[in-house]
């Protein structure tokens, strides 16, 4: 339910810092490994985990998360086994808020309502729909926040100052900013343009606001944190895992902790943002 | 003339809606990008300075109106129905594609964009693109997918010849829809400069409306020439159906007359039941994907599963969201006709009538030797020759095994 994304965004502002929000595919590369990786990234320092709903054909997405996509479908991953990975987390983690994101043909499939009352079961807290801009709140948006499910909308660069309001009228949990126009895990974002425009978008609401697209190292993790509620990082995750697996993509040892260990260096990024200004 | 109170031809509602088909399922970095293209659309539509130049390209650079030619000795082979062939294949660039090209470029040149992009997948888009971008200067960028690059290297060779970059695409099925994937990337990522020309009735609103009128030149000529020629409507209409830019361009003039019978042919591969076909209403359920809802060959997960079909313009798993709502209205009826099938047509009309149809309308062709047998001889039957198959001959020549 949507109150652990408010809980946790409460609990950052009061610690004085940025959140890191993690994006993995769920089932990439194949389910127990992927469980393994999310059940250890509250650990490693992630705030909010992003999981991502493989889709065939992920319009919005870069070749590192179709990439990551299409081994998780080919490992036998579904809607149904994302939703049951969630389940199976929350049996050892109760307060890290998890939001699914992807595109609205496979929900649209499974059932609107069936999959609202599934997720909510399994412990989901928000969706992110890519391609339900808000023309189309009447499909999953309404009926997600009529659930209890926060559901996140994602701002760009050519969301101006007159489109804004209209983008924010049913957002909830948090607003992600887009920091380019592009597609996942391309240019990465200027940081003076990026504080202007989460600057901008503060004047029209309270609500967190993440920054994503094109953060790739602790160091632009963190210059990305000092302007922003939090600070989402996908494709170089999805990169650090198809880095470790082996020639039939098949997961290895060093897998999880390869991971982890670019989870940790992220997070130490975030967390050192707001010191490092201050001093 | 008297409308009809309950007329099919006025959708979409101003959601881009055709009953539940249709809409605008696209990322927010695109949005205000679609909501300025149906402001500009919906101001050029009515302007009659746009309207005038659109005509005179039409006219002297297309070559329109095209004929409704009476394929006699196809007629007289079938025993049935009276054929009439719409002849788009005699435009510029062989095929019915240039209408709504032209249309988007010269909104493109009055909204100021000054690089195009589209997918394409027999080429014929493609073609058509590098085409107009060429006679008015503009960059052009196209996306194919590396399947079809090899099924229809003439295309990918014209293409170039006109000046435009062709960008082989690599991802998911190598097909249509991962062109179009790749040109909806590359227009979220260059929103400023770039004008996304789509080549069928699919995507957002107002893809499928505009598409859709752009092509509509094609059934407002067929009235008229068949009521010069024969001084009546036509009893039946046939097109065949990829995304269906030429079937509805064909069929919408024509809706609201009941009593004149709608086919339109989807591709049935190597068959319906061996799952290796591209008959999103034979074998599709509604989903969402390229910026509409409408029919998509999914799996049960609503993972979007492979096409096949000889005819690389056919070969796409989803269709234009109004066909999806005419389909489930009863006007139009659907059929599908497999690879053999339109290789068969392919050949019979070469032969009866010395044209070489595009192996798309020969899907059209294949129904119409079943259907025209069983009409009667004062039946008249017009069918939408959307393209020439010089493109095609080294593809049928390989399926035939040398023996044309």
């Amino acid at each position: 339910m949507s109150v652990r994304i408010d809980t946790r965004f409460k609990a950052l502002a009061r610690e004085g810092r940025a959140g890191l929000v993690t994006f993995l595919t769920a089932g990439d590369p194949d389910y127990a490994t992927s469980l393994a990786i999310v059940a250890a990234l509250p650990k490693a320092g992630a705030d909010v985990i992003e999981l991502g709903m493989p889709f065939t054909d992920p319009m919005a997405d870069g070749p590192a998360i179709q990439a990551s996509s299409l081994r998780a479908l080919k490992a036998g991953h579904n809607t149904k086994k994302t939703l049951a990975l969630v389940r199976a987390f929350r049996k050892g983690n109760g307060d890290t808020p998890i939001v699914l994101m992807g595109y609205y043909n496979p929900i649209y499939v499974y059932g609107v309502e069936k999959f609202l009352k599934d997720a909510i079961a399994a412990g989901v807290d928000g969706l992110i729909v890519v391609d339900l801009p808000p023309e189309e709140d009447a499909e999953l948006c309404l009926p997600a926040l009529k659930a209890g499910l926060a559901f996140i909308r994602l701002a760009t660069p050519t969301t101006d100052d007159k489109r804004l309001p209209a983008v924010l009228k049913n957002t909830s949990g948090f607003v992600y900013y887009v920091s380019i126009t592009g597609i996942t895990g391309a240019a990465a974002p200027e940081t003076a343009k990026v504080v202007a425009a989460v600057a901008r978008i503060k004047r029209h609401t309270k609500l967190p606001i993440a920054v994503g697209f094109g953060v790739r190292t602790a160091e632009h993790a963190r210059a990305i944190a000092e302007g922003s509620d939090a600070v989402v990082v996908g494709s170089a995750l999805v990169d650090a895992v198809r880095a470790s697996l082996d020639q039939d993509n098949r997961a290895t040892a060093k897998t999880i902790k390869t991971v982890t260990d670019l989870v940790a260096a992220l997070a130490s990024g975030v967390r050192s943002a707001r010191r490092v200004a201050a001093e | 003339m008297k409308v009809p109170p309950n007329s099919l031809r006025l959708g979409p509602d101003e959601h881009g809606h055709f009953g539940i088909y249709g809409g605008r399922f696209v990322a927010e970095t695109l949005m205000p990008l679609v909501l300025d293209l149906e402001r500009a659309y919906l101001a050029a539509k009515d302007d009659p300075a746009f309207k005038a130049e659109m005509e005179g390209f039409l006219t002297h650079y297309v070559g329109r109106p095209s004929p409704l030619y009476f394929a006699e000795r196809l007629t007289a082979h079938l025993r049935g129905a009276k054929i009439y062939l719409k002849r788009d294949e005699l435009n510029h660039t062989g095929a019915h594609k240039i209408n709504n090209v032209l249309g988007q470029i010269l909104l493109a040149r009055r909204m100021g964009k000054k690089r195009i992009i589209a997918e394409t997948g027999a080429g014929q888009h493609g073609v058509a693109t590098a085409t107009a971008c060429a006679r008015f200067g503009l960059e052009c960028v196209v996306y194919m997918g590396t399947i079809d690059i090899e099924r229809q290297k003439p295309n990918v060779f014209r293409m170039k010849l006109l000046g435009a970059e062709v960008r082989p695409v690599t991802s998911g099925s190598k097909t249509l829809k991962d062109a179009m994937n790749e040109a909806l990337r590359d227009w979220v990522t260059n929103v400023e400069t770039t004008f996304y020309c789509i080549g069928t009735v699919a995507g957002p609103h107002p893809y499928p409306m505009m598409v859709r009128d752009f092509q509509s030149v094609i059934g407002r000529e067929a009235r008229e020439q068949i009521m010069q020629a024969e001084g009546r409507l036509p009893d039946s209409l046939v097109a065949c159906i990829g995304g269906g830019s030429n079937a509805i361009g064909l069929f919408h003039p024509f809706l609201d007359e009941p009593n004149i019978e709608i086919y339109g042919v989807e591709a049935a591969g190597k068959g319906i039941s061996t799952g290796q076909h591209a008959a999103s209403i034979g074998g599709g359920k509604p989903g969402v994907l390229h910026g509409n809802r409408t029919y998509l060959l999914m799996n049960d997960d609503g993972q979007i599963t492979e096409t096949h079909s000889i005819s690389a313009g056919l070969d796409y798993p989803g269709i234009g969201p109004e066909h999806s709502w005419l389909y489930d209205s009863g006007r139009i009826t659907f059929l599908s006709a497999t690879d053999d099938e339109a290789l068969k047509a392919f050949q019979l009309l070469s032969t009866l009538e010395g044209i070489i149809p595009a192996l798309e309308p020969a899907h059209a062709l294949a129904k119409v030797m079943e259907l025209a047998p069983k009409k009667p001889k004062n039946h008249l039957m017009v069918v939408n020759l959307c393209g020439r198959g010089d493109k095609d001959i080294f593809t049928v020549a390989e399926h035939l095994g040398g023996k044309l």
